[in-house]
């Protein structure tokens, strides 16, 4: 076990799954993450906070800006950053999950980002004892993708309640509505979960064989008829088409998905005024949105990949900043998630 | 946090003091800085926002200019962050024309051990370059441990380790007052 430089022993925190965070976490890490973001503003973007402090990008999944969001993040607070991917790497040669956390804890690394493509990898690295480090997921397999779904809300938060006037509040009563391939999708998951732990009512919009088995029980409602939703929208999701998830004809041709629900102008000239459309990205223009949409002022891809980056320093300030970490969903006691909140009084004479 | 003083805690500085004090220092920062004209005051949160605030009014009403003012805050600086769990962020907000080759005064409530003051140093030197920097508290209770002192102090106290120091001020706490008390217990860990 490690020891912070107080003597005080490390307690380790992890970020697995949206559905984990309390509504006050997920709050905190949107407000961490709006005073992160004017660190971008700055001459020069770096802060002390992670100094000494060993992260490892564990990709055993393709994924550009995931990882680079994730190591932007990093350097700008200081940390050493390790970038691990499988292609090349002794995984290629048959070693183990266990095996590969096994030399990284023996390296004394303090948290892993991790991306596989099998659902359930990153918990399995945090609670299997193999490894000390905290673990946050980068997306797992078709499960979740809790930073995503984070800065998801964190750009409709700021273009719904504005920067400052968003402080401190959650997304009671805006209507979300995510549109496509909900069945492949991590990212729909982690929204789901995290918009409906935030207050807000979320609008699932798909063909039906592209919606899971079970999301009836999902705290959210379904709908096959987006033209119907768009109206009543504050927000709008966009989800890729993961052809290359896809081993099955799911819909007839891309021209009928497409019209049935793809975005384009004339479909964005229902939605109300001040809505928003969002992709997660990457985009497949003329697939699920059109060119003249995507390129829109109201469209927020380039934002949302900004925006990453202040999730990202967020959620590694509030699990490694400290000697224990201020988002503590795997030990959730009303002591523990009581504290963070009172951080802001602060003694004067501790100063 | 605030009932633990409450009991023995007695007013060293009342309201009228407090808004005496800050005529005192605002006038002390223009005889100094020569018409402080290229002041910027930047307050640490929480109260020495509220303090740099006050002070820019007086400056304002004493200069007749606007004097740019904004806020610090030094929680990624610290040296003791990973003696505790992460504190929530409070706002850094830097005046428009920024603070290179400028005056800036830090303003905060107590002045103690110096670290925040410290901390306060490293956070400007990844924002600009001022042509000085100087230093604005309320109090300045002794016991440094670190090379620091203020260059505008609006009281000094002599205080014990056992004692604490409190300010509270009309915008977060309902009324403008500065506290001494007794510590019950001496916390482990805090020397």
């Amino acid at each position: 076990m490690l020891s912070s430089p107080g003597g005080h022993p490390q307690t380790t925190g992890h970020l697995i799954s949206a559905a984990d965070l309390s509504r006050d976490d997920a709050v905190l890490i949107l407000d961490t993450a709006e005073e992160m973001a004017r660190v971008a503003d700055r001459p020069i973007k770096k802060l002390p906070t992670l100094r000494g402090r060993t992260v490892v990008n564990l990709f055993f999944e393709d994924s550009t800006r995931t990882r680079i969001s994730f190591e932007a993040a990093e350097k700008r607070l200081s940390a050493d950053v390790i970038n691990f991917t499988a292609k090349g790497s002794s995984v290629s040669k048959g070693e183990s999950l266990k095996d590969t956390a096994q030399t990284l804890e023996a390296m004394g690394v303090d948290a892993v980002v991790i991306r596989h493509s099998a659902s359930g990898a990153p918990f399995r690295l945090a609670t299997s004892g193999w490894i000390d480090a905290a673990v946050i997921n980068a997306g797992d397999g078709t499960h979740q993708h809790p930073t995503q779904a984070l800065l998801d809300a964190f750009t409709m938060r700021r273009r719904l309640l504005g920067r400052d006037a968003g402080l401190g509040r959650d997304l009671a009563g805006r209507r979300i509505t995510l549109v496509g391939d909900v069945l492949h999708s991590r990212v729909a998951r982690s929204n789901v979960d995290l918009l409906h732990t935030l207050g807000a009512d979320v609008t699932l919009v798909a063909p039906p064989t592209l919606l899971p088995v079970g999301v009836e029980t999902w705290p959210c409602e379904v709908s096959y008829d987006l033209d119907r939703v768009l109206s009543k929208s504050d927000a709008v999701m966009m989800l890729r088409v993961q052809r290359e998830r896809m081993n099955a004809a799911f819909f007839p041709t891309e021209r009928e998905y497409s019209r049935r629900y793809g975005l384009d102008g004339d479909r964005m000239a229902k939605m109300p005024g001040h809505a928003l459309v969002m992709h997660p990205g990457p985009m497949v223009r003329g697939m699920e949105i059109t060119a003249d949409v995507a390129d829109s002022e109201r469209c927020t891809a380039v934002e949302q990949v900004a925006n990453g980056v202040s999730i990202r320093m967020a959620v590694l300030y509030l699990l490694l900043g400290g000697n224990e970490p201020a988002v503590t969903h795997t030990r959730p006691t009303a002591a523990e998630t009581g504290r963070a909140g009172t951080a802001y009084a602060e003694d004067s004479e501790e100063k | 946090m605030d009932t633990k003083n409450s009991g023995a805690a007695r007013p060293v500085l009342e309201g009228p003091d407090i808004a005496r004090v800050l005529t005192r220092i605002a006038h002390e920062i223009v005889e100094r800085a020569k018409g402080a004209d290229d002041v910027v005051l930047l307050g640490i949160p929480t109260r020495g926002v509220f303090l740099a605030q006050r002070l820019a009014a007086k400056l304002d009403e004493i200069t007749g200019r606007s004097t740019p003012v904004g806020s610090l805050d030094i929680t990624m600086y610290r040296d003791d962050l990973r003696m505790h769990p992460p504190r929530a962020l409070a706002r850094t907000d830097i005046p428009g024309d920024g603070i290179d080759g400028r005056l800036v005064v830090l303003v905060d409530d107590v002045l103690f051990s110096g670290r925040t003051i410290r901390a306060a140093l490293d956070a400007l030197g990844d924002i600009g370059r001022p042509r000085a920097v100087q230093l604005a508290v309320l109090v300045d209770r002794g016991h440094r441990e670190l090379p620091i002192r203020a260059d505008y102090v609006g009281k000094n106290l002599p205080t014990s380790l056992r004692e604490t120091v409190k300010v509270q001020l009309a915008e977060e706490d309902g009324r403008d007052t500065v506290l001494l008390g007794d510590k019950p217990t001496v916390p482990a860990g805090e020397q």
